[in-house]
């Protein structure tokens, strides 16, 4: 197999695990926001009874249920993965990380996939508040299971309520209270769901703002774009707020992701300047070329106007000598520094021109229409978020290499021993075709929802005319 | 072997009987709609039967596999990492399947819209089938080292019980689904599905007969428990009489009732065969037991305590919108 030397096991399954839980997480935060955004509009349409509403509520829908599908299914991937690629992950973390996994199963999987189909086919049953209930459902089963998930990964990140089995060497659960309130899933948790909620409402708005530019449906979609700058505007600066937790929460349970973050080799002088930007040699550990804003980085760090912050070199031999000699504690610097940045910038900026285009279009003195460079700004911006999560989890997840279970396990021990590499680049190449058929699928259809507008909404999706559940239909 | 284990040995079979019950006839109807349905209309009405629940149903095997890593860990582990590859067809499978619905619903020319009618139908036979050659292939001595993990050979995955066992478990999907078929329909479909029933009995007969034989060669279920084993198998073709005696009578629910039983029997044999291990070694010392192979007693205590306030709610609402769609599909004037 002269074709496969240069792909190792551990790379292609971790290339693999990249690929697709960056893919999976492009749908994942925009159904759980589009979820909370139509329901939005349907309990808008339930108090005030006007047709626009229910209207948004079935075209905003569709293209909800394009995503929520493709997420659903990239989903399936991820649980059979840990013990498809990562059986000694399994092995090693299965007393922890199973439960929280049966849970959201049993929790939240079965609650928004069962409400979802009774949401799609029960226009004309439920009543409208019923009918409402129903999304609100989807939107908390959704929500809930981003809890589960993300306690999963807390522990990953910072392993609490555990004990190693000295027989087996593997962790045990001792105190399941602590896995479920680990400090970590609780500023993760937030930051993640403010960062779902951002992406739907920011790309609402851009798809609204984009109809706006080409003048259509101007009630319609300026409505929409109302209700998306407004859910996105708040939530991004919801994320921002608890980002600043997380990343002071990190200078201490993980040093080395933080000083990566802010590309610091070298203890920082006492106060320590912010680095808008340099450049990083990860060889000689020197950083070159760096506009600094002096204070920022004790201020942002530590809420003050003095403090050092630790740099990646005193963090490694921390590192060397509770952990040993035998492994490179460096993290993989340049991604994390310019990840960070994306993320944090590209959030600012977000919340920003959230604001702007609140003000525009504030009901008072409502000129959003005319400020086309405004609209054209917001149509480009709904591919933002997307760009921004993947840009955070980079930090979280890179930035706890070489750790699989942060100081437990690392992720060359993790991987399956019976895997080849010769089956890990078949599934990666047949993934890869498959995901782009999925999202080019998607995307498409999504642009071809937007490009139809607002009209034949009643007409039922499913093929047959109208709702195929419905009294009407039995009448022959 | 503690109490808690076999309670959750008998779950994890409860939950997998739960998936193979439901998802079963979805499968079945997925295969209906190229088999049965005669036009694109004919297809609509099949695809309209399992709408609101086909998400809902599959979440039975993402339950199934996250309390098989929550209270089998080990289990969990060395089943999926040693047929990869089959499971990810499996994955495969119910990827295209999960989006065809929604894409389909998109697709304005007919061409695209056959594209993810396809999908749906290579999506509905893949999973069965390769479901079945999985669990026909635990129940065969598999070459398991020291560490657990299985280097499991072509041959072991691909033998005469796999391949009977495969398209025996896709057969009964398929009957399964043409039962729910005559229970969700209106018009010509629902006949059609009654015939098309009761030709395939005589071939479900034949297929239980060969699947029994090939146990007591290729498995030593018959000879570890030759008592229960029996019974199960005579149970499986008592369930394959119920079906056929419901075609014949018209009794479309004793049908449904008949080849629900039938697939979940054969969970049942397969559970039963393989207590008190979850994985045969060739190697007997190497094998996978319940004794060993589980969480640890905290972890199955509070599985079993959230298990028994969470089930039985989404039971309920799962019931509920089961009574909401009720009604049959009709066919389209």
């Amino acid at each position: 197999m002269a074709l496969l030397q240069g792909f190792d096991v551990l790379s292609l399954a971790r290339f693999q695990f990249a690929m697709t839980t960056v893919f999976h997480f492009f749908f994942v935060p925009f159904s759980i926001g589009m979820a909370l955004v139509t329901a939005i509009m349907e309990t808008c349409y339930v108090r005030t009874h006007k047709d626009v509403y229910k209207r948004m509520t079935k075209f905003w829908g569709k293209i909800f249920l394009l995503s929520f599908a493709v997420g659903v299914v990239t989903g399936i991937i991820q649980e059979f993965q840990f013990g498809m690629n990562w059986s000694n992950y399994s092995r090693f973390m299965g007393d922890i990380f199973g439960a929280p996994l049966a849970v959201e199963a049993l929790l939240a999987f079965f609650m928004e996939s069962t409400f979802i189909g009774l949401w799609m086919f029960t226009w004309n049953r439920f009543k409208p508040a019923l009918h409402a209930a129903m999304i609100w459902l989807v939107w908390l089963g959704t929500t809930l299971s981003a809890i589960w998930i993300l306690s999963a990964n807390s522990f990953m990140q910072h392993p609490t309520g555990f004990a190693i089995n000295q027989a087996t060497g593997r962790v045990k659960l001792v105190d399941f209270a602590q896995v479920i309130t680990n400090p970590q899933l609780w500023v993760e948790f937030p930051h993640v769901v403010f960062g779902a909620f951002t992406t739907a409402g920011f790309a609402v708005a851009g798809m609204a703002a984009w109809q706006l530019w080409k003048h259509r449906e101007p009630e319609f979609f300026k409505k929409s774009l109302r209700i998306g700058l407004l859910v996105g505007t708040i939530s991004v600066v919801g994320a921002i707020f608890v980002g600043d937790l997380q990343t002071r929460y990190i200078i201490n349970e993980q040093p080395m992701k933080f000083a990566a973050t802010e590309g610091i080799y070298k203890d920082t002088k006492d106060p320590a300047p912010w680095t808008l930007v340099e450049l990083i040699n990860t060889k000689d550990h020197t950083v070159s070329g760096n506009i600094e804003i002096p204070y920022l980085l004790s201020i942002m760090s530590f809420h003050q106007t003095h403090g050092a912050v630790k740099g990646m070199d005193t963090v490694n031999k921390e590192m060397e000598a509770k952990y040993g000699k035998d492994k490179n504690y460096y993290v993989p610097v340049k991604t994390l520094f310019w990840s960070f940045r994306i993320m944090s910038g590209g959030g600012v900026f977000l919340a920003l021109l959230g604001i702007l285009g609140l003000w525009f279009s504030r009901a008072k003195h409502d000129t959003i229409e005319n400020k086309r460079w405004l609209l054209w700004l917001l149509g480009l911006c709904l591919w933002l978020p997307f760009i921004l999560n993947t840009a955070g989890w980079f930090v979280t997840e890179l930035g706890r290499y070489p750790w699989v279970v942060y100081g437990l396990y690392t992720i060359a021990d993790a991987v399956s021993p019976t895997t080849t590499a010769g089956q890990l680049l078949f599934t990666n190449i047949a993934y890869f075709l498959i995901f782009t058929l999925l999202g080019g699928v998607m995307v498409y259809y999504s642009h071809r929802v937007l490009k139809k507008g607002p009209v034949d909404l009643d007409q039922s999706n499913y093929g047959l005319a109208g709702d195929p559940f419905a009294k009407e239909a039995f009448k022959s | 072997m503690s109490f808690l284990q076999i309670l959750w040995f008998l779950l994890l079979a409860v939950l997998f009987i739960g998936f193979f019950f439901l998802e079963g006839f979805d499968f079945g109807v997925g295969m209906a709609t190229r088999l049965l349905a005669h036009n694109e209309d004919e297809r609509d009405q099949l695809v309209a039967t399992i709408g609101p629940h086909w998400d809902a149903n599959e979440v039975w095997l993402i339950t199934a596999g996250g309390a098989m890593f929550a209270s089998y860990p080990l289990w969990y582990a060395s089943l999926f990492s040693g047929f990869y590859i089959m499971f990810f067809i499996v994955l495969m499978g119910l990827i295209l399947r999960g989006v065809s619905f929604e894409f389909a619903a998109h697709a304005e020319t007919p061409g695209g819209r056959s594209i993810w009618r396809w999908a749906l139908f290579i999506g509905s036979v893949l999973p069965p089938f390769v479901l079945g050659m999985i669990f026909t292939a635990i129940i065969q001595p598999l070459p398991i080292d020291k560490n657990m993990d299985i280097y499991a050979t072509l041959g072991d995955q691909i033998n005469l019980l796999t391949i009977v066992g495969g398209v025996a478990v896709t057969l009964m999907c398929f009957m399964h689904g043409l039962n729910f078929i005559r229970l969700k329909t209106v018009g010509p479909l629902r006949e059609r599905a009654r015939q098309w029933n009761a030709i395939l009995s005589w071939v479900l007969y034949a297929g239980e007969v060969v699947f029994a034989i090939l146990v007591f060669v290729y498995t030593d279920f018959f000879k570890e428990r030759p008592v229960s084993t029996t019974l199960i198998i005579a149970l499986i073709v008592c369930a394959a009489v119920i079906n056929q005696v419901g075609t014949l009578k018209n009794n479309e629910l004793m049908s449904f009732i008949g080849s629900g039983l039938g697939l979940t029997l054969v969970v049942a044999l397969i559970f039963n065969g393989l207590f008190p291990r979850v994985l045969i070694a060739d190697n007997p010392a190497h094998s996978l037991l319940i004794k060993t192979a589980s969480a640890s007693p905290l972890t199955l205590t509070i599985m079993t305590v959230v298990a028994c306030i969470l089930l039985p709610i989404a039971l309920a609402y799962f019931i509920w919108s089961y009574t909401v769609f009720h009604k049959r599909i009709p066919a389209k004037a």
